[in-house]
């Protein structure tokens, strides 16, 4: 296996036994983004130098067998709503084009005491909204199995870099699915950790109450390896949650005794891809092979996740965006009458068509007259969404479901059909909506020759039971192995 | 619950949003927000008198920590991506 194509615990092992060192792999990761990022558009910016001067001093680092940190010499990519100090971080908007953060972000100081070699900040969907990076201001990303199909979004950046070779590893956010629909498309493993487990200080704030942030990686042992080191309590986010993290790599290889996974009967009419009802149904078969107990759950308010997102996500965007007002930070509108105008010049030129759809879409359910219909309305069956998954955990230990209806729709399918797009998230709302943990693993391929995936979810701060999850069925297939060509 | 949007409508959220639109933006996004409230309105079919509301999703209260004090961001850091400045202040047009 090449180095672009490894994994980060294959690359960590070279690197010990002295075979590799961390500047060749870096080196062969950003020879790879130089020879053909230009039509898979991953990167917004690549931090070469940094990168190879980080890459020389873990190399040293381990020559002299000083300690390291747990992905010392493994190249990281991260989405460019990650803040990182001195690091341009654009939100791929034009109204944070030129914004150089001051502070890094939690994970990225977790990442560098983790001795990480930090390559380069990925494209997404303007400020994380949308589900294929056509949002972008700046560029769109290609799927790395064929260049006319989206790479999903909005951390498509980020699913295209792990996929295409660029870098082992990679971290995303996930609001409604942005972490596990690009894994899927892109066939890598993509995990949206439960609420709280990871720090959002540094995270641009997209809709607080929903935002997480996770790892994209080759396989399950390397999403588990890199979720260790940026999980925890942080008190600069209030809502991280005060757990103790486990060591996921520890436990991964120990299958789960009498799993009993729940499942929900798939129907055609909602808009389901027969190749992704089948490769769940062959999902499940596995596990049935392994002896788990499939027994079928009923979520009742499942068709309601879309409808409740799409109020509360633009609801709280509405808020957390009004900081963009020309003074502090970002585009000022050349001209303008007065202060007010300022305002809204600088917001009116700097923010894209789907940016300005939700601040709408979010002002309008918030606004007087308004309010109890919508924006409550949707908190209350938030409600129910989220007691229909601790019913459904009372009988089963983990909820298999496909990612995504379909697999990657081509660039431009989707763009000019708001609602449609919004539809492609009614398998991945709900795990935000109800805080709980889910993963995105290959699990097929189309006839088309893309990648599908399946989505494992799993109830609050059990990651570890998500992760033994995932890695049984890896065992037993090889759809992770497979590389685009 | 309405299910179309107005200009007037789009124009005064415009306003409460800060958000200065053109002529075509207001015409297309009065239709899609239509559209978009249209399919949110199946929430109504959903008796919800009886259910608290549910803000985040990991219900945690009260979270405090020790009043240290703790060095804050720089002034030139805090200014350094202001789009004007006079090295002390944030600079805003004449408000009165």
């Amino acid at each position: 296996m090449s180095i672009t194509s490894a994994t980060a615990s294959e690359l960590l092992a070279k690197m010990n036994s002295g075979e590799i060192s961390s500047e060749e792999i870096t080196s062969a990761c950003l020879d790879e983004i130089s020879r053909r990022d230009g039509s898979i558009n991953a990167f917004l910016s690549v931090q070469q130098e940094a990168a190879l001067e980080k890459a020389r001093e873990v190399d040293r680092k381990r020559k002299a067998g000083k300690p390291l940190g747990k992905l010392a010499g493994l190249p990281v990519a991260l989405k460019d709503n990650i803040c990182s100090e001195g690091v341009t971080t654009t939100c791929a908007s034009k109204m944070l084009e030129h914004f150089v953060p001051p502070y890094d972000a939690h994970i990225v100081e977790q990442l560098k005491a983790a001795d990480a070699v930090l390559i380069g900040k990925t494209n997404l969907d303007e400020f994380a909204m949308g589900s294929s990076t056509e949002n972008s201001a700046f560029k769109t990303t290609t799927n790395p199995w064929n260049t006319a199909y989206a790479a999903g979004g909005s951390s498509g950046g980020s699913a295209a870099a792990v996929s295409a070779g660029f870098a082992p590893l990679a971290l995303g956010s996930d609001t409604g699915g942005s972490i596990r629909q690009p894994a899927s498309f892109c066939g890598v493993v993509g995990l949206k950790p439960t609420y709280g487990r990871v720090s959002r200080y540094g995270l641009v704030a997209f809709a607080s109450s929903l935002d997480q942030i996770g790892p994209f990686a080759r396989d399950v042992t390397d999403a588990a390896l890199i979720l260790g080191t940026i999980a925890g309590k942080d008190r600069r986010d209030t809502t991280s949650l005060d757990a103790a993290v486990p060591e996921y790599t520890s436990t991964l290889e120990q299958p789960l005794k009498n799993l009993k996974v729940g499942y929900i009967e798939l129907l055609h009419e909602e808009g389901l891809h027969a190749e992704v009802k089948e490769a769940t149904l062959r999902a499940l078969d596995v596990y049935k092979s392994l002896g788990a107990e499939m027994v079928p759950i009923t979520l009742p308010h499942a068709k309601y996740c879309v409808a409740t997102y799409y109020i509360i996500a633009p609801s709280e965007a509405s808020s957390n965006l009004a900081r963009y007002d020309g003074v502090h930070y970002g585009y000022r509108a050349p001209h303008f009458e007065n202060m007010i105008d300022m305002y809204a010049a600088s917001r009116g030129e700097a923010f894209g068509d789907e940016v300005k759809r939700r601040i709408m879409l979010g002002t309008y359910a918030l606004s007087s007259g308004y309010y109890d219909a919508y924006y409550l309305k949707a908190l209350k069956v938030r409600r129910l969404i989220r007691n229909d998954f601790e019913q459904a955990f009372q009988s089963v230990d983990i909820i298999a479901t496909p990612v995504t209806p379909t697999p990657a729709f081509t660039i431009g399918e989707l763009v000019d059909d708001p609602l449609a797009m919004y539809l492609a998230d009614i398998f991945t709302t709900s795990a935000n909506l109800s805080g709980i943990p889910g993963i995105s693993i290959p699990a097929g391929m189309s006839k088309n020759n893309l990648p599908i995936g399946l989505q494992l979810l799993a109830p609050p701060l059990e990651e570890e039971r998500l992760l033994r999850a995932a890695r049984m069925f890896e065992r037993e297939t090889d759809w992770h192995l497979k590389r685009p060509v | 619950m309405s299910v179309s949007l107005s200009q007037d409508d789009v124009l005064k959220v415009a306003s409460l949003s800060r958000l200065k639109l053109s002529e075509a933006e207001v015409n297309s996004l009065g239709q899609q927000m239509g559209s978009v409230l249209k399919y949110i309105a199946m929430l109504d079919e959903l008796n919800t008198d009886a259910i608290e509301p549910m803000a985040h999703a990991i219900e945690i209260s009260n979270v405090f920590r020790e009043d240290e004090l703790q060095t804050s961001l720089p002034r030139e850091k805090a200014l350094s991506n202001a789009p004007q400045t006079d090295g002390n202040y944030f600079l805003v047009p004449a408000i009165l």
